[in-house]
Protein backbone atom coordinates (compact mmCIF):
# COMPACT_ATOMS: atom_id res chain seq x y z
CA UNK A 1 0.00 0.00 0.00
CA UNK A 2 1.44 3.39 -0.93
CA UNK A 3 1.67 6.22 1.48
CA UNK A 4 -1.20 8.58 0.54
CA UNK A 5 -3.84 5.85 0.69
CA UNK A 6 -2.30 4.78 3.96
CA UNK A 7 -3.06 8.18 5.43
CA UNK A 8 -6.58 8.17 4.04
CA UNK A 9 -7.29 4.69 5.33
CA UNK A 10 -5.87 5.58 8.71
CA UNK A 11 -7.99 8.73 8.91
CA UNK A 12 -11.07 6.75 8.00
CA UNK A 13 -10.29 4.07 10.55
CA UNK A 14 -9.80 6.80 13.14
CA UNK A 15 -13.15 8.34 12.24
CA UNK A 16 -15.04 5.05 12.18
CA UNK A 17 -13.39 3.66 15.29
CA UNK A 18 -15.70 1.64 17.53
CA UNK A 19 -13.64 2.74 20.48
CA UNK A 20 -13.16 6.50 20.20
CA UNK A 21 -10.58 7.80 22.66
CA UNK A 22 -12.04 11.26 23.11
CA UNK A 23 -15.29 13.16 22.80
CA UNK A 24 -13.87 14.99 19.77
CA UNK A 25 -13.17 11.73 17.97
CA UNK A 26 -16.67 10.45 18.74
CA UNK A 27 -18.24 13.63 17.39
CA UNK A 28 -15.98 13.66 14.32
CA UNK A 29 -16.87 10.06 13.56
CA UNK A 30 -20.53 10.86 13.82
CA UNK A 31 -20.16 13.86 11.53
CA UNK A 32 -18.22 11.76 9.02
CA UNK A 33 -20.99 9.15 8.87
CA UNK A 34 -23.58 11.87 8.35
CA UNK A 35 -21.47 13.43 5.61
CA UNK A 36 -21.14 10.06 3.86
CA UNK A 37 -24.89 9.57 3.95
CA UNK A 38 -25.38 13.11 2.64
CA UNK A 39 -22.85 12.52 -0.15
CA UNK A 40 -24.93 9.64 -1.51
CA UNK A 41 -27.73 12.05 -2.39
CA UNK A 42 -26.42 13.64 -5.62
CA UNK A 43 -29.12 16.31 -5.81
CA UNK A 44 -28.48 17.41 -2.24
CA UNK A 45 -24.78 17.76 -3.04
CA UNK A 46 -25.75 19.86 -6.07
CA UNK A 47 -27.91 22.04 -3.82
CA UNK A 48 -25.05 22.46 -1.38
CA UNK A 49 -22.69 23.32 -4.25
CA UNK A 50 -25.02 26.06 -5.46
CA UNK A 51 -25.30 27.52 -1.97
CA UNK A 52 -21.52 27.40 -1.49
CA UNK A 53 -21.22 29.19 -4.87
CA UNK A 54 -23.74 31.78 -3.69
CA UNK A 55 -21.72 32.39 -0.53
CA UNK A 56 -18.53 32.69 -2.59
CA UNK A 57 -20.31 35.11 -4.93
CA UNK A 58 -21.36 37.24 -1.99
CA UNK A 59 -17.92 37.15 -0.37
CA UNK A 60 -16.01 38.08 -3.51
CA UNK A 61 -18.64 40.34 -5.08
CA UNK A 62 -16.21 43.27 -5.55
CA UNK A 63 -13.75 41.01 -7.40
CA UNK A 64 -16.35 39.13 -9.47
CA UNK A 65 -18.70 41.92 -10.55
CA UNK A 66 -17.25 43.69 -13.60
CA UNK A 67 -19.28 46.89 -13.12
CA UNK A 68 -20.56 49.08 -10.32
CA UNK A 69 -24.06 47.74 -9.47
CA UNK A 70 -25.46 51.21 -8.80
CA UNK A 71 -23.72 53.49 -11.30
CA UNK A 72 -26.06 54.36 -14.16
CA UNK A 73 -24.96 54.60 -17.78
CA UNK A 74 -27.84 55.92 -19.84
CA UNK A 75 -26.01 55.54 -23.17
CA UNK A 76 -25.91 51.79 -22.62
CA UNK A 77 -29.45 51.24 -21.37
CA UNK A 78 -31.43 48.08 -22.21
CA UNK A 79 -28.52 46.31 -23.91
CA UNK A 80 -29.15 42.66 -24.76
CA UNK A 81 -26.80 40.06 -23.23
CA UNK A 82 -23.40 40.28 -24.94
CA UNK A 83 -19.74 39.73 -24.18
CA UNK A 84 -19.35 43.14 -22.55
CA UNK A 85 -22.58 42.81 -20.53
CA UNK A 86 -23.00 39.09 -19.85
CA UNK A 87 -26.63 39.31 -18.82
CA UNK A 88 -27.44 42.63 -20.50
CA UNK A 89 -28.18 45.99 -18.91
CA UNK A 90 -31.31 47.41 -17.32
CA UNK A 91 -33.41 50.48 -17.98
CA UNK A 92 -30.75 52.89 -16.64
CA UNK A 93 -27.78 51.06 -18.11
CA UNK A 94 -26.64 49.11 -15.03
CA UNK A 95 -24.97 45.76 -15.68
CA UNK A 96 -27.46 43.04 -14.63
CA UNK A 97 -24.77 40.44 -13.93
CA UNK A 98 -23.04 42.81 -11.49
CA UNK A 99 -26.34 43.59 -9.83
CA UNK A 100 -27.15 39.90 -9.40
CA UNK A 101 -23.69 39.29 -7.92
CA UNK A 102 -24.08 42.15 -5.45
CA UNK A 103 -27.70 41.12 -4.83
CA UNK A 104 -26.52 37.74 -3.53
CA UNK A 105 -25.23 39.63 -0.47
CA UNK A 106 -28.71 40.98 0.21
CA UNK A 107 -30.29 37.56 -0.28
CA UNK A 108 -27.88 35.92 2.14
CA UNK A 109 -28.29 38.80 4.57
CA UNK A 110 -32.07 38.33 4.57
CA UNK A 111 -32.17 34.55 4.94
CA UNK A 112 -29.32 34.58 7.46
CA UNK A 113 -30.97 37.12 9.72
CA UNK A 114 -34.40 35.53 9.42
CA UNK A 115 -32.96 32.14 10.35
CA UNK A 116 -31.02 33.64 13.27
CA UNK A 117 -34.12 35.36 14.62
CA UNK A 118 -36.93 32.93 13.81
CA UNK A 119 -35.35 29.54 14.52
CA UNK A 120 -34.17 30.25 18.11
CA UNK A 121 -37.45 31.97 19.00
CA UNK A 122 -39.40 29.03 17.58
CA UNK A 123 -37.34 26.34 19.30
CA UNK A 124 -37.39 28.19 22.62
CA UNK A 125 -41.15 28.76 22.61
CA UNK A 126 -41.84 25.21 21.43
CA UNK A 127 -39.58 23.36 23.86
CA UNK A 128 -40.66 25.44 26.85
CA UNK A 129 -44.34 24.96 26.00
CA UNK A 130 -43.87 21.24 25.37
CA UNK A 131 -41.75 20.54 28.43
CA UNK A 132 -43.82 22.38 31.02
CA UNK A 133 -47.24 21.73 29.53
CA UNK A 134 -50.30 22.99 31.38
CA UNK A 135 -50.85 26.71 31.65
CA UNK A 136 -47.52 27.75 30.09
CA UNK A 137 -48.24 25.50 27.12
CA UNK A 138 -51.72 26.96 26.64
CA UNK A 139 -50.50 30.57 26.74
CA UNK A 140 -47.54 30.01 24.43
CA UNK A 141 -49.37 27.88 21.91
CA UNK A 142 -52.38 30.23 21.66
CA UNK A 143 -49.89 33.01 20.99
CA UNK A 144 -48.37 30.83 18.30
CA UNK A 145 -51.82 30.11 16.87
CA UNK A 146 -52.51 33.83 16.62
CA UNK A 147 -49.34 34.40 14.62
CA UNK A 148 -50.09 31.34 12.50
CA UNK A 149 -53.55 32.64 11.66
CA UNK A 150 -52.16 35.67 9.86
CA UNK A 151 -51.39 35.20 6.17
CA UNK A 152 -47.60 35.49 6.07
CA UNK A 153 -47.23 38.02 3.29
CA UNK A 154 -50.13 40.16 4.51
CA UNK A 155 -48.73 40.38 8.05
CA UNK A 156 -45.33 41.19 6.60
CA UNK A 157 -47.01 43.90 4.53
CA UNK A 158 -48.74 45.29 7.62
CA UNK A 159 -45.44 45.38 9.51
CA UNK A 160 -43.63 47.06 6.69
CA UNK A 161 -46.48 49.54 6.37
CA UNK A 162 -46.24 50.30 10.09
CA UNK A 163 -42.46 50.42 10.34
CA UNK A 164 -41.73 51.89 6.91
CA UNK A 165 -40.30 50.15 3.85
CA UNK A 166 -36.71 48.99 3.95
CA UNK A 167 -34.71 45.80 4.06
CA UNK A 168 -34.33 45.65 7.86
CA UNK A 169 -38.06 46.03 8.39
CA UNK A 170 -38.73 43.39 5.77
CA UNK A 171 -36.42 41.03 7.65
CA UNK A 172 -38.16 41.71 10.97
CA UNK A 173 -41.54 41.22 9.32
CA UNK A 174 -40.54 37.90 7.76
CA UNK A 175 -38.92 36.67 10.98
CA UNK A 176 -42.01 37.52 13.02
CA UNK A 177 -44.20 35.54 10.67
CA UNK A 178 -41.93 32.51 10.27
CA UNK A 179 -41.26 31.37 13.85
CA UNK A 180 -44.68 29.81 14.68
CA UNK A 181 -44.23 26.65 12.57
CA UNK A 182 -40.85 26.05 14.26
CA UNK A 183 -42.48 26.41 17.66
CA UNK A 184 -45.09 23.86 16.65
CA UNK A 185 -42.52 21.35 15.45
CA UNK A 186 -40.34 21.83 18.53
CA UNK A 187 -43.33 21.42 20.83
CA UNK A 188 -44.49 18.26 19.09
CA UNK A 189 -41.03 16.71 19.33
CA UNK A 190 -40.64 17.81 22.95
CA UNK A 191 -43.89 16.13 23.95
CA UNK A 192 -42.69 12.81 22.54
CA UNK A 193 -39.48 13.04 24.61
CA UNK A 194 -40.86 14.69 27.73
CA UNK A 195 -41.64 11.46 29.53
CA UNK A 196 -38.92 9.34 27.98
CA UNK A 197 -36.83 7.34 30.43
CA UNK A 198 -33.67 9.29 29.65
CA UNK A 199 -35.39 12.55 30.61
CA UNK A 200 -36.81 10.94 33.77
CA UNK A 201 -33.35 9.65 34.59
CA UNK A 202 -31.71 13.06 34.34
CA UNK A 203 -34.56 14.62 36.31
CA UNK A 204 -34.01 12.04 39.04
CA UNK A 205 -30.36 13.05 39.03
CA UNK A 206 -31.36 16.54 40.01
CA UNK A 207 -31.22 18.42 36.71
CA UNK A 208 -33.34 21.56 36.55
CA UNK A 209 -35.63 22.52 33.67
CA UNK A 210 -33.05 24.82 32.03
CA UNK A 211 -30.45 22.07 31.85
CA UNK A 212 -33.00 19.52 30.63
CA UNK A 213 -34.42 21.79 27.93
CA UNK A 214 -31.13 23.14 26.59
CA UNK A 215 -28.96 20.06 27.03
CA UNK A 216 -31.34 17.19 26.48
CA UNK A 217 -34.45 18.28 24.61
CA UNK A 218 -33.15 20.95 22.23
CA UNK A 219 -30.48 18.74 20.64
CA UNK A 220 -33.20 16.24 19.77
CA UNK A 221 -35.46 18.89 18.23
CA UNK A 222 -32.60 20.54 16.39
CA UNK A 223 -32.28 18.09 13.52
CA UNK A 224 -35.87 18.27 12.33
CA UNK A 225 -35.76 22.02 12.85
CA UNK A 226 -32.64 22.45 10.72
CA UNK A 227 -34.33 20.49 7.96
CA UNK A 228 -37.45 22.60 8.22
CA UNK A 229 -35.54 25.90 8.28
CA UNK A 230 -33.54 24.88 5.22
CA UNK A 231 -36.69 23.96 3.35
CA UNK A 232 -38.23 27.27 4.43
CA UNK A 233 -35.27 29.24 3.10
CA UNK A 234 -36.77 29.03 -0.36
CA UNK A 235 -40.00 30.49 0.96
CA UNK A 236 -38.12 33.23 2.81
CA UNK A 237 -36.26 34.19 -0.37
CA UNK A 238 -39.56 34.28 -2.24
CA UNK A 239 -41.25 36.37 0.46
CA UNK A 240 -38.31 38.78 0.51
CA UNK A 241 -38.41 38.95 -3.27
CA UNK A 242 -42.17 39.43 -3.10
CA UNK A 243 -41.81 42.33 -0.70
CA UNK A 244 -39.10 43.75 -2.95
CA UNK A 245 -41.36 43.27 -5.94
CA UNK A 246 -44.14 45.21 -4.18
CA UNK A 247 -41.66 47.97 -3.38
CA UNK A 248 -41.81 47.29 0.38
CA UNK A 249 -38.48 45.48 0.81
CA UNK A 250 -35.11 46.72 -0.32
CA UNK A 251 -35.34 50.22 -1.76
CA UNK A 252 -33.82 51.37 -5.04
CA UNK A 253 -31.07 51.51 -6.07
CA UNK A 254 -30.20 48.44 -3.96
CA UNK A 255 -29.68 45.44 -6.24
CA UNK A 256 -32.27 43.20 -4.59
CA UNK A 257 -33.46 40.42 -6.87
CA UNK A 258 -37.17 40.86 -6.17
CA UNK A 259 -36.99 44.61 -6.74
CA UNK A 260 -35.10 43.95 -9.98
CA UNK A 261 -37.85 41.69 -11.33
CA UNK A 262 -40.34 44.36 -10.35
CA UNK A 263 -38.68 47.07 -12.43
CA UNK A 264 -38.12 44.59 -15.25
CA UNK A 265 -41.85 43.96 -15.47
CA UNK A 266 -42.38 47.16 -17.45
CA UNK A 267 -40.04 45.89 -20.18
CA UNK A 268 -41.06 42.23 -20.17
CA UNK A 269 -42.20 42.12 -23.80
CA UNK A 270 -39.30 43.84 -25.57
CA UNK A 271 -36.42 43.34 -23.15
CA UNK A 272 -36.94 39.90 -21.59
CA UNK A 273 -33.57 39.72 -19.84
CA UNK A 274 -34.45 42.43 -17.34
CA UNK A 275 -36.90 40.15 -15.51
CA UNK A 276 -35.60 36.74 -16.56
CA UNK A 277 -32.09 37.05 -15.12
CA UNK A 278 -32.95 37.98 -11.50
CA UNK A 279 -35.98 35.67 -11.69
CA UNK A 280 -33.70 32.79 -12.66
CA UNK A 281 -31.36 33.65 -9.80
CA UNK A 282 -34.25 33.48 -7.31
CA UNK A 283 -35.39 30.20 -8.83
CA UNK A 284 -31.95 28.56 -8.74
CA UNK A 285 -31.18 29.56 -5.16
CA UNK A 286 -34.64 28.54 -3.90
CA UNK A 287 -34.30 25.18 -5.64
CA UNK A 288 -30.83 24.71 -4.15
CA UNK A 289 -32.16 25.22 -0.64
CA UNK A 290 -34.97 22.74 -1.25
CA UNK A 291 -32.54 20.11 -2.53
CA UNK A 292 -30.22 20.71 0.41
CA UNK A 293 -33.15 20.46 2.81
CA UNK A 294 -34.19 17.12 1.38
CA UNK A 295 -30.64 15.81 1.67
CA UNK A 296 -30.34 17.04 5.24
CA UNK A 297 -33.60 15.35 6.10
CA UNK A 298 -32.14 12.03 5.04
CA UNK A 299 -29.11 12.58 7.25
CA UNK A 300 -30.68 14.22 10.28
CA UNK A 301 -34.24 13.01 10.55
CA UNK A 302 -34.22 9.63 12.24
CA UNK A 303 -37.68 8.82 10.90
CA UNK A 304 -36.70 9.02 7.24
CA UNK A 305 -33.92 6.43 7.21
CA UNK A 306 -36.04 3.39 7.98
CA UNK B 1 -31.47 -4.34 63.11
CA UNK B 2 -30.90 -0.67 62.24
CA UNK B 3 -33.61 1.72 61.11
CA UNK B 4 -35.23 0.82 57.79
CA UNK B 5 -33.69 2.44 54.71
CA UNK B 6 -37.07 2.72 53.10
CA UNK B 7 -40.45 2.71 54.75
CA UNK B 8 -43.73 3.00 52.91
CA UNK B 9 -47.04 3.31 54.68
CA UNK B 10 -50.50 3.31 53.15
CA UNK B 11 -49.27 4.54 49.78
CA UNK B 12 -52.11 5.25 47.38
CA UNK B 13 -52.52 6.99 44.05
CA UNK B 14 -55.45 7.58 41.74
CA UNK B 15 -55.17 8.15 37.99
CA UNK B 16 -57.93 9.72 35.91
CA UNK B 17 -61.32 11.09 36.83
CA UNK B 18 -64.90 9.92 36.64
CA UNK B 19 -65.44 6.75 34.65
CA UNK B 20 -61.72 6.49 33.85
CA UNK B 21 -60.85 6.74 37.54
CA UNK B 22 -58.35 4.08 38.42
CA UNK B 23 -57.01 3.48 41.89
CA UNK B 24 -53.57 2.34 40.76
CA UNK B 25 -52.26 1.86 44.29
CA UNK B 26 -54.20 1.19 47.47
CA UNK B 27 -52.81 0.97 50.98
CA UNK B 28 -49.39 -0.25 49.91
CA UNK B 29 -47.11 -0.67 52.92
CA UNK B 30 -43.73 -2.31 53.32
CA UNK B 31 -40.28 -1.50 54.59
CA UNK B 32 -36.79 -2.39 53.51
CA UNK B 33 -33.98 -2.60 56.09
CA UNK B 34 -30.63 -0.93 55.58
CA UNK B 35 -28.62 -3.09 53.17
CA UNK B 36 -31.65 -5.23 52.43
CA UNK B 37 -33.09 -6.24 49.12
CA UNK B 38 -36.81 -6.19 48.60
CA UNK B 39 -38.74 -7.40 45.59
CA UNK B 40 -42.07 -6.29 44.22
CA UNK B 41 -43.66 -8.91 41.99
CA UNK B 42 -46.81 -8.80 39.96
CA UNK B 43 -48.19 -8.89 36.47
CA UNK B 44 -48.26 -5.93 34.08
CA UNK B 45 -50.46 -3.16 35.39
CA UNK B 46 -50.33 -4.32 38.99
CA UNK B 47 -48.82 -0.99 40.06
CA UNK B 48 -45.34 -2.17 40.96
CA UNK B 49 -43.52 0.38 38.79
CA UNK B 50 -45.87 3.07 40.05
CA UNK B 51 -44.51 2.48 43.54
CA UNK B 52 -40.99 3.20 42.25
CA UNK B 53 -42.11 6.33 40.44
CA UNK B 54 -43.75 7.63 43.62
CA UNK B 55 -40.56 7.08 45.60
CA UNK B 56 -38.39 8.64 42.89
CA UNK B 57 -40.59 11.73 42.75
CA UNK B 58 -41.48 11.14 39.10
CA UNK B 59 -45.12 11.04 40.13
CA UNK B 60 -46.77 13.34 42.61
CA UNK B 61 -50.22 13.58 44.16
CA UNK B 62 -49.84 10.26 45.94
CA UNK B 63 -51.15 9.78 49.45
CA UNK B 64 -49.59 8.05 52.42
CA UNK B 65 -46.05 8.22 53.79
CA UNK B 66 -42.70 7.47 52.19
CA UNK B 67 -39.63 7.63 54.41
CA UNK B 68 -36.10 7.25 53.09
CA UNK B 69 -33.47 6.90 55.82
CA UNK B 70 -35.96 8.24 58.37
CA UNK B 71 -36.74 11.36 56.36
CA UNK B 72 -40.30 11.84 55.21
CA UNK B 73 -40.52 12.65 51.49
CA UNK B 74 -42.97 15.28 50.45
CA UNK B 75 -43.35 17.81 47.67
CA UNK B 76 -40.42 18.31 45.33
CA UNK B 77 -37.31 16.32 45.93
CA UNK B 78 -34.26 18.18 47.15
CA UNK B 79 -31.02 18.03 45.21
CA UNK B 80 -29.49 15.87 47.96
CA UNK B 81 -32.21 13.27 47.34
CA UNK B 82 -30.50 12.37 44.04
CA UNK B 83 -27.38 11.38 45.93
CA UNK B 84 -29.44 9.09 48.13
CA UNK B 85 -31.81 7.38 45.71
CA UNK B 86 -31.19 6.42 42.09
CA UNK B 87 -33.08 4.30 39.62
CA UNK B 88 -32.31 1.86 36.82
CA UNK B 89 -35.00 1.78 34.18
CA UNK B 90 -36.48 -1.16 32.39
CA UNK B 91 -35.66 -0.45 28.76
CA UNK B 92 -31.97 0.28 28.14
CA UNK B 93 -32.88 1.42 24.63
CA UNK B 94 -35.03 4.23 26.02
CA UNK B 95 -33.13 5.22 29.11
CA UNK B 96 -29.97 6.61 27.49
CA UNK B 97 -30.00 9.90 25.59
CA UNK B 98 -29.42 8.95 21.93
CA UNK B 99 -27.21 11.95 21.17
CA UNK B 100 -25.00 11.80 24.26
CA UNK B 101 -21.88 9.69 24.55
CA UNK B 102 -21.47 7.39 27.54
CA UNK B 103 -18.96 9.90 28.88
CA UNK B 104 -21.44 12.77 28.72
CA UNK B 105 -24.22 10.69 30.26
CA UNK B 106 -21.99 9.87 33.22
CA UNK B 107 -20.45 13.32 33.56
CA UNK B 108 -23.71 15.22 33.66
CA UNK B 109 -24.79 14.09 37.16
CA UNK B 110 -21.31 14.96 38.41
CA UNK B 111 -21.67 18.45 36.93
CA UNK B 112 -25.12 18.90 38.47
CA UNK B 113 -23.84 17.98 41.92
CA UNK B 114 -20.54 19.82 41.42
CA UNK B 115 -18.45 16.74 42.13
CA UNK B 116 -14.87 17.15 41.00
CA UNK B 117 -12.48 14.64 39.50
CA UNK B 118 -15.04 13.69 36.88
CA UNK B 119 -12.71 11.84 34.54
CA UNK B 120 -11.43 9.48 37.21
CA UNK B 121 -14.93 8.82 38.55
CA UNK B 122 -16.26 8.01 35.08
CA UNK B 123 -13.48 5.52 34.32
CA UNK B 124 -13.84 3.96 37.75
CA UNK B 125 -17.60 3.49 37.62
CA UNK B 126 -17.32 2.05 34.10
CA UNK B 127 -14.78 -0.46 35.34
CA UNK B 128 -17.09 -1.31 38.21
CA UNK B 129 -19.93 -2.25 35.85
CA UNK B 130 -17.54 -4.29 33.72
CA UNK B 131 -17.02 -1.88 30.84
CA UNK B 132 -13.52 -0.91 29.78
CA UNK B 133 -12.39 2.61 28.96
CA UNK B 134 -12.89 1.86 25.26
CA UNK B 135 -16.64 2.23 25.83
CA UNK B 136 -16.32 5.69 27.29
CA UNK B 137 -16.84 7.77 24.18
CA UNK B 138 -19.33 5.56 22.41
CA UNK B 139 -22.86 6.57 21.58
CA UNK B 140 -25.69 4.33 22.80
CA UNK B 141 -26.28 3.02 19.27
CA UNK B 142 -22.76 1.57 19.35
CA UNK B 143 -23.63 -0.55 22.40
CA UNK B 144 -25.55 -3.79 22.83
CA UNK B 145 -28.57 -4.01 25.11
CA UNK B 146 -26.56 -5.50 27.94
CA UNK B 147 -23.84 -2.87 27.60
CA UNK B 148 -26.44 -0.13 27.60
CA UNK B 149 -27.97 -1.47 30.78
CA UNK B 150 -24.49 -1.52 32.34
CA UNK B 151 -24.12 2.14 31.41
CA UNK B 152 -27.52 2.84 32.97
CA UNK B 153 -26.37 1.09 36.14
CA UNK B 154 -23.13 3.11 36.08
CA UNK B 155 -25.16 6.29 35.75
CA UNK B 156 -27.20 5.34 38.81
CA UNK B 157 -24.05 4.46 40.77
CA UNK B 158 -21.96 7.51 39.93
CA UNK B 159 -23.80 9.64 42.49
CA UNK B 160 -23.04 7.01 45.15
CA UNK B 161 -26.64 6.50 46.31
CA UNK B 162 -27.57 4.25 49.19
CA UNK B 163 -30.91 3.10 47.79
CA UNK B 164 -31.23 1.79 44.26
CA UNK B 165 -34.62 1.40 42.61
CA UNK B 166 -34.52 -1.29 39.93
CA UNK B 167 -37.45 -1.26 37.53
CA UNK B 168 -37.37 -4.62 35.76
CA UNK B 169 -33.66 -4.14 35.07
CA UNK B 170 -33.31 -7.29 32.99
CA UNK B 171 -36.66 -7.91 31.36
CA UNK B 172 -35.63 -6.20 28.11
CA UNK B 173 -32.44 -8.27 27.81
CA UNK B 174 -31.59 -11.65 26.33
CA UNK B 175 -31.77 -14.51 28.78
CA UNK B 176 -28.00 -15.04 28.67
CA UNK B 177 -27.33 -11.38 29.40
CA UNK B 178 -29.95 -11.28 32.17
CA UNK B 179 -27.89 -13.52 34.44
CA UNK B 180 -24.76 -11.42 33.87
CA UNK B 181 -26.53 -8.20 34.75
CA UNK B 182 -28.21 -9.74 37.79
CA UNK B 183 -24.89 -11.07 39.07
CA UNK B 184 -23.33 -7.66 38.48
CA UNK B 185 -26.10 -6.05 40.53
CA UNK B 186 -25.57 -8.60 43.30
CA UNK B 187 -21.82 -7.92 43.39
CA UNK B 188 -22.34 -4.17 43.47
CA UNK B 189 -24.78 -4.48 46.34
CA UNK B 190 -22.31 -6.44 48.40
CA UNK B 191 -19.43 -4.10 47.61
CA UNK B 192 -21.26 -0.85 48.15
CA UNK B 193 -23.65 -2.01 50.89
CA UNK B 194 -26.61 -0.79 48.89
CA UNK B 195 -30.28 -1.25 49.56
CA UNK B 196 -32.28 -2.53 46.59
CA UNK B 197 -35.92 -2.24 45.74
CA UNK B 198 -36.43 -4.48 42.74
CA UNK B 199 -39.54 -4.61 40.62
CA UNK B 200 -40.09 -7.61 38.39
CA UNK B 201 -42.73 -9.85 36.96
CA UNK B 202 -40.32 -12.75 37.17
CA UNK B 203 -40.42 -14.64 40.46
CA UNK B 204 -37.18 -16.41 39.61
CA UNK B 205 -35.33 -13.10 39.31
CA UNK B 206 -36.81 -11.81 42.54
CA UNK B 207 -36.06 -14.96 44.50
CA UNK B 208 -32.47 -14.83 43.20
CA UNK B 209 -32.01 -11.20 44.14
CA UNK B 210 -34.18 -10.45 47.15
CA UNK B 211 -34.42 -11.45 50.80
CA UNK B 212 -38.05 -10.45 50.95
CA UNK B 213 -40.74 -9.87 48.44
CA UNK B 214 -44.25 -8.54 48.17
CA UNK B 215 -46.71 -9.82 45.60
CA UNK B 216 -48.86 -7.12 44.04
CA UNK B 217 -52.12 -7.51 42.21
CA UNK B 218 -54.35 -4.67 41.00
CA UNK B 219 -52.55 -2.06 43.09
CA UNK B 220 -52.72 -4.02 46.32
CA UNK B 221 -50.08 -6.06 48.09
CA UNK B 222 -51.67 -9.47 48.50
CA UNK B 223 -48.82 -11.14 50.33
CA UNK B 224 -45.38 -10.35 51.77
CA UNK B 225 -43.08 -13.36 52.17
CA UNK B 226 -39.40 -14.14 52.61
CA UNK B 227 -37.23 -15.87 50.05
CA UNK B 228 -37.14 -19.02 52.15
CA UNK B 229 -40.92 -19.13 52.31
CA UNK B 230 -41.14 -18.73 48.57
CA UNK B 231 -38.60 -21.45 47.90
CA UNK B 232 -40.25 -23.90 50.24
CA UNK B 233 -43.63 -23.11 48.76
CA UNK B 234 -45.06 -21.63 51.94
CA UNK B 235 -47.42 -19.29 50.20
CA UNK B 236 -50.82 -18.33 51.43
CA UNK B 237 -52.45 -16.38 48.59
CA UNK B 238 -53.59 -18.29 45.50
CA UNK B 239 -52.41 -15.47 43.23
CA UNK B 240 -48.80 -16.06 44.32
CA UNK B 241 -49.21 -19.72 43.48
CA UNK B 242 -50.53 -18.79 40.09
CA UNK B 243 -47.54 -16.48 39.45
CA UNK B 244 -45.20 -19.23 40.55
CA UNK B 245 -46.83 -21.66 38.17
CA UNK B 246 -46.77 -19.16 35.30
CA UNK B 247 -43.04 -18.69 35.81
CA UNK B 248 -42.38 -22.39 35.24
CA UNK B 249 -43.21 -22.24 31.57
CA UNK B 250 -46.20 -22.58 29.34
CA UNK B 251 -48.58 -25.33 30.23
CA UNK B 252 -51.96 -25.40 28.56
CA UNK B 253 -53.82 -27.05 31.41
CA UNK B 254 -52.32 -24.74 33.99
CA UNK B 255 -53.11 -21.62 31.97
CA UNK B 256 -56.71 -22.73 31.49
CA UNK B 257 -57.08 -23.16 35.22
CA UNK B 258 -55.93 -19.57 35.87
CA UNK B 259 -58.45 -17.16 37.22
CA UNK B 260 -58.72 -13.41 37.54
CA UNK B 261 -58.45 -12.35 41.12
CA UNK B 262 -60.16 -8.99 40.79
CA UNK B 263 -62.97 -8.02 38.43
CA UNK B 264 -61.00 -5.67 36.15
CA UNK B 265 -57.91 -7.79 35.73
CA UNK B 266 -55.83 -6.97 32.69
CA UNK B 267 -54.49 -9.68 30.47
Amino acid sequence: MDRPTGIITRTRDWLLSDTPASATQAAAGRAYLGLRLFGRNRLAVLGLAIIVALVALALFAPQIAPYDPIATDLTNRLQAPSTSHLLGTDEVGRDIFSRIVWGSRLTLYIIGLVAIIAAPVGILVGTVAGYFGGFIDIVLMRLTDIFLAFPKLILALAFVAALGPGIENAIIAIAITSWPPYARIARGETITFRNADFIRAIRLQGAGPIRIITGHIMPLCLSSLIVRVTLDMAGIILTAAGLGFLGLGAQPPMPEWGAMTSTGRAYILDHWWLITMPGTAIFVVSLAFNLLGDGLREVLDPRSDS
Amino acid sequence: MSAPMLMIEALGIVFGHGAARNRALQEVSFSVPQGGSFGLVGESGSGKSTVLNCIAGLLDRWTGTIKVADQVLQGRRKLSFSRQVQMVFQDPYASLHPRHTVDRTLREPLAIHRLGDASRRVVQVLREVGLGPQFRFRYPHQLSGGQRQRVAIARALILEPSLLLLDEPTSALDVSIQAEVLNLLQDIRTQRHLTYLLVSHDLAVVSHMCDQLAVMCQGVIVETISREQLQSGEISHPYTGQLLLAGKGYDRAAIDAFQDFLPTSQQ
